[in-house]
Formats: structure tokens, C-alpha cells, sequence
């Protein structure tokens, strides 16, 4: 079996200001490993926009990470309001996001393509009114 | 050019980091949204701004930054200043605005 370091985290839907605790806890254990730099920005990218994502969407959730020798896997977990449209959601300048989030530097559409374009895989699996499970991988 | 170039060419105040000023820098970016940032800039080291909130020290973080310059004045809260501080990320603050700043740097040879 491969060696794996676990993470898990909660992320807190209602505190702005903490979002993005998780991806940087990752970002640090992924540097202490030794994973290149290039990669390590990657992940930290991919997973920021995500937990975001959590935080202005979908009043938090749950972040797990697990790393491996040669990737790491990101489950990103929430029971927000779900995705009704994924490949709309995909699109580049596409947000629901209000005026509010975008006062604040976010809601631009350029989330999720942004977290594509990091990552090396990436599904979204999302019911409107029960939840979103998004799942990166970025190989190192 | 060096941090404490910045410092000189905009008239910037130095929030934190002032142990730091004679770090290299080659390029930066100037923008409101942290989504762009995120989305467009690679290897950017110094990220200009008029946005206060704690994710654009996130942000900064996230990209490897290693300055933030805040425009027209502006002045982030104490946990903001504190929370650099601890990430090892400059904080300055100029008077000028976006545009000029921005163009004054540039103009000083530092790349986009």
C-alpha cells in the first residue's frame, strides 16, 4: 500500500476572513514534503479557489486532502445550494455571485475554470438543494 | 529593483516587513479582483491594490507574492497587517492611485 498523509478540515461557512485556512495548511505540509514548488503553488490555487467557492456559496463544508508520493487528491465537500447548470458553472466569466462577494475580490466566473485549469483532474458532482462533492487531482 | 525601491518611487508607508525591504522583485500586477489574480498572473511578486479584506493576504500567499502595495490611500485593519506579518509578506501603502502607481513602477523597469 502507498504511503499517505490524510488531512481533513472544517470549513467555516460564516467567517470570511479564515477562508483559506485549509489550503494553506495543505500548501505548508506539501512544501515540509519536499513537493516541488511549481506543483505546490498549483494545489494551493486550485484548493483556495475551492474553499472559497465553499465559504461564499455554500455556507462551508468539509476539505480532505490525501497525499501520495506522486499526487494529491482533494475532496471538497459541502451541502450548500448545489450546482444546477455544471458546464455553464464551467465557463469562464459565469458567477451567481452578488454584489457583495464582488466587493470583496471574488465572484468573477473565474472560480471553477481556474481550479480546471491547476488541476490535472477534476470532477463536480452536485444535486441542486442537497449538496457539492468537487474532486481535484494534481500530479506531482 | 529592490522592496525599498517601491517604497521610495510611490512615497509608500511601510505597514510590516520592513526587515524585508531590500528583497529582488522583477514584476508585479495591479487589480481589484482576487479571482483575476488567481486566474491571470504567474510569478507576480509584488500585487497592487485597493481591496482591504484578509483574502487578498491569501491571495498573495497562495501566488508566492512577496509585497502588497495598497492604493489611493488605503489602509488595511490590525488582524490584516497581523496576518501578513506572519506569512512574511511586505505591506505599504501609498497615497497613489492604481493607475499611477502602477505606471510609476513600470516605468522604473519593473515588468508586468
Amino acid at each position: 500500500m502507498e504511503e499517505c498523509v490524510r488531512l481533513e478540515y472544517d470549513v467555516d461557512g460564516e467567517n470570511f476572513a479564515s477562508a483559506g485556512n485549509a489550503s494553506e495548511s495543505v500548501k505548508r505540509m506539501l512544501k515540509q514534503l519536499g513537493v516541488p514548488p511549481e506543483y505546490v503553488r498549483k494545489v494551493a490555487i486550485a484548493m483556495y479557489e475551492g474553499e472559497i467557492n465553499m465559504v461564499i456559496h455554500a455556507h462551508g463544508g468539509r476539505a480532505v486532502a490525501e497525499i501520495y508520493p506522486d499526487h494529491i487528491g482533494i475532496w471538497l465537500k459541502d451541502s450548500g445550494p448545489g450546482i444546477a447548470d455544471i458546464d455553464l458553472a464551467m465557463k469562464a466569466g459565469y458567477s451567481t455571485a452578488t454584489e457583495n462577494i464582488r466587493s470583496l475580490g471574488f465572484g468573477a466566473g473565474m472560480g471553477l475554470p481556474n481550479m480546471k485549469k491547476y488541476s490535472d483532474e477534476m470532477t463536480i458532482d452536485s444535486t441542486v438543494g442537497v449538496g457539492t462533492t468537487v474532486y481535484l487531482r494534481v500530479n506531482f | 529593483m529592490t522592496i525599498k525601491d517601491v517604497v521610495r518611487l510611490l512615497n509608500a508607508e511601510i505597514l510590516c516587513g520592513s526587515d524585508r525591504l531590500d528583497t529582488e522583485i522583477h514584476t508585479a500586477c495591479g487589480s481589484d479582483m482576487m479571482s483575476d489574480v488567481l486566474a491571470y498572473v504567474k510569478d507576480q511578486s509584488v500585487l497592487l491594490t485597493g481591496l482591504l479584506n484578509p483574502q487578498v493576504v491569501r491571495t498573495a500567499e497562495m501566488m508566492d507574492m512577496l509585497c502588497i502595495v495598497f492604493v489611493r490611500g488605503k489602509r488595511p485593519e490590525q488582524p490584516v497587517i497581523d496576518l501578513a506579518r506572519e506569512k512574511g509578506i511586505v505591506l505599504l501603502t501609498t497615497e497613489k492611485r492604481l493607475f499611477v502607481a502602477c505606471g510609476i513602477l513600470y516605468t522604473n523597469g519593473l515588468g508586468g
